[in-house]
């Protein structure tokens, strides 16, 4: 499965095999260097470390529990564990990297900081962070994702933060990312980008998952604890720029005998003309400051993905995710807005817990999976869905 | 020689370089507004190629790059288009733009075309130096095409000099740290950046882009520099003008100071 000899590791130039790097505007080249130079030393000082760790613990709630599915895996006749980052604070694995990247903005000096948000939910842990430390938070959001996640406006309005409406390009997570990138530029003395997943130009998808890694660090003894091994046969995870994944998968990746499984969104089917599922239509193009697989025309132009998803609703992917599909290390499945809805409404009756549309998207895999009744899954449930109750009130048609 | 060089070693007077969307207002304006530039007294022109997502653009430029779009440009098209442009047109050209598009033509196919169709230089901004030396610099250098650098109020000297000794033609200096279009006018403390820039005896002469718009300030930015560049106030001309021909020939006299 694993060629000896492909690193899976980011390289000292930021690229992960033929993905990554920086195509950045000079203007921004005096921030990312900074973070490039500094982020690693920063991240390791004991303080740091110490910081981080007293705050995922008694402000977000962790280690989350890595809980044992039984009805679900009675359903597909193989063992079924969940990762509950659902029960992170603020409801999802997005928390984990706002807490690091925010200390990391107190050690660069920065007191001001800008966020992307699709769904709002890296929107609502940016918004959090930014309370918890006293910092001045602006939010970027396609204007059609603010209309159709008007809770998460709120939660970040009373959390004090500014949202922004996205008024160019499809008006959704894609032109949020735009905005906030030109935010930046604008702002570059005092103004610390915090990117919401494992995108945008070396260190941050590095840094990112670095920070997400804290998931698949405590699946390791949570499943030896309960299997008496530290890996399971199967990890998976939804992908949308694919931080949640990158965090489930990152001290999987040299681990052979663990199969790393992502689940992208298809939209109404990935030859439809209405999908997101950008490892099956994308090409390598650069987007968001780095090279990756990218959904485009021929010219070169970035086209606008769909799914019923706001979180998965992107065209590209982060460049870790990039080289594990080109590569194989990774297998992608392509799972449609109609799948996604009947796996979260399975894990709803089966578990008693409503998962995010994202995460449904990983949870739909099991009907193709294939896993064997004595082998192990561990499924990232990134988050709840509290936020998608109004999709799923119409689309499960639970009014009636 | 190229035109480029030839122009700085030959001329005293300030450099107005003027940023047009391709393909903007309409899909077929492209060689239309190149001839009224020159017509009207223009020294360079820079030709926009429309991307979907020009994320160093503020709203003026990232409008008219979705109009032009939405009409059909291309990369493709655009070369269509110039095919003819040497036949008129005797200033330096260049095409900016971002890497994505050029990517998927193909960069060896993509610099071909330039040569073929008289192209002199490339600014393509979120093309940062490490990439360009690593991957791109053999191949631009091989068809004639200089790669124009920018640089901020933020970029250490060290950068600046190394920008320096790897640039032919000039160096685009950016005047604020801002998008393009997002602040008018020239500030004292803008006036003091250029000046300081100016006095690191660079190999390259400079022009200064971003927030100019008149005469007022072109004159201003062109005190510390050779130059300076219009973009975000020019192609809101071009989405106003009733008479595209015209307003062009009026806006470069205007700007240079001609009758």
């Amino acid at each position: 499965m694993i060629d000896a000899g492909i690193s899976f590791h980011v390289s000292e130039k930021g690229y992960y095999g033929d993905f990554g790097g920086a195509f950045i505007p000079e203007m921004l080249y005096p921030n990312v260097e900074e973070l490039r130079l500094h982020y690693l030393e920063y991240m390791m000082e004991p303080s740091f470390q110490k910081e981080f760790h007293f705050l995922l613990k008694d402000f977000v709630g962790r280690p989350t529990p890595l809980f044992k599915a039984e009805r679900l895996s009675a359903k597909y006749n193989t063992k079924i564990y969940l990762k509950r980052e659902d029960l992170c604070h603020t409801g999802a694995h997005k928390v984990n990297n706002t807490i690091g990247q925010i200390l990391m903005a107190k050690r660069l000096g920065k007191n001001k900081i800008v966020a992307e948000t699709g769904a709002g939910q890296h929107g609502v842990a940016t918004a959090t962070v930014c309370a918890l430390m006293g910092m001045e938070c602006i939010i970027y959001m396609g204007a059609i994702d603010i209309e159709r996640q008007a809770p998460n406006v709120a939660r970040m309005k009373m959390l004090g933060a500014t949202v922004v409406a996205a008024q160019s390009g499809s008006k959704t997570l894609k032109d949020a990312t735009n905005e906030a990138m030109r935010h930046w530029i604008n702002h570059p003395v005092d103004t610390h980008y915090i990117i919401g997943s494992v995108v945008g130009p070396h260190p941050y998808p590095d840094m990112v998952a670095k920070f997400q890694s804290v998931i698949s660090e405590e699946i390791k003894w949570q499943l030896q604890e309960k299997e008496g091994r530290d890996y399971p046969d199967y990890i998976l995870a939804c992908v949308g720029g694919g931080s949640n994944a990158a965090g489930a998968f990152y001290h999987y990746l040299d681990e052979p005998r663990t199969a790393l499984i992502a689940a992208e969104a298809a939209g109404q089917g990935v030859s439809s003309g209405h999908s997101a599922a950008t490892t099956f239509l994308g090409k390598p193009g650069v987007l968001h400051g780095s090279k990756s697989l990218l959904m485009q025309t021929e010219d070169g132009q970035v086209i606008e993905p769909y799914s019923i998803s706001a979180g998965l609703d992107y065209p590209g992917i982060g460049p870790l995710h990039a080289h594990l599909a080109t590569s194989g290390r990774a297998k992608f499945f392509d799972i449609t807005d109609d799948e996604a809805l009947e796996a979260a409404l399975e894990c709803s009756m089966l578990e008693g817990i409503i998962p995010a549309l994202e995460t449904a998207h990983a949870l739909a895999v099991f009907g193709k999976l294939g896993a064997k009744p004595d082998e192990v899954s561990v499924v990232n449930l990134s988050g709840r869905g509290d936020k998608d109750l109004a999709t799923y009130q119409e689309k499960l048609k639970l009014n009636q | 020689m190229n035109r480029i060089s030839t122009l700085f070693n030959s001329t005293q007077e300030p450099i107005l370089n003027v940023y047009a969307t391709a393909g903007y207002p309409n899909f077929g304006d492209t060689m239309l507004v190149l001839n009224a530039l020159q017509e009207g007294g223009v020294d360079i022109i820079e030709i926009g190629m429309p991307y979907s997502d020009p994320i160093a653009d503020g709203e003026t430029i990232q409008q008219s790059n979705q109009v032009s779009l939405d009409q059909g440009m291309s990369v493709a098209h655009l070369f269509d288009q110039l095919k003819n442009m040497r036949q008129s047109i005797s200033v330096p050209v260049l095409l900016m733009g971002y890497i994505n598009p050029v990517l998927q033509y193909g960069v060896e196919r993509f610099c071909q075309k330039c040569q073929e169709v008289g192209v002199d230089g490339l600014i393509l901004p979120d093309l940062p130096l490490a990439e360009y030396q690593q991957s791109y610099q053999t191949i631009f250098e091989q068809y004639g095409l200089l790669n124009i650098f920018l640089i901020t109020p933020q970029t250490s000297d060290e950068r600046i000099k190394q920008i320096d000794s790897i640039s032919e033609g000039f160096i685009y200096m950016v005047s604020s740290a801002s998008t393009t279009g997002a602040k008018t006018g020239i500030s004292s403390d803008q006036e003091a950046y250029f000046k300081r820039i100016d006095g690191m005896k660079l190999k390259n002469p400079r022009l200064v882009g971003f927030g100019i718009s008149d005469r007022e300030s072109f004159l201003k930015a062109s005190n510390g520099a050779s130059g300076a560049i219009i973009g975000s106030a020019f192609v809101k001309l071009l989405g106003n003008a009733k008479n595209l021909r015209e307003e062009i020939v009026g806006f470069v006299k205007s700007i240079k100071g001609l009758k």
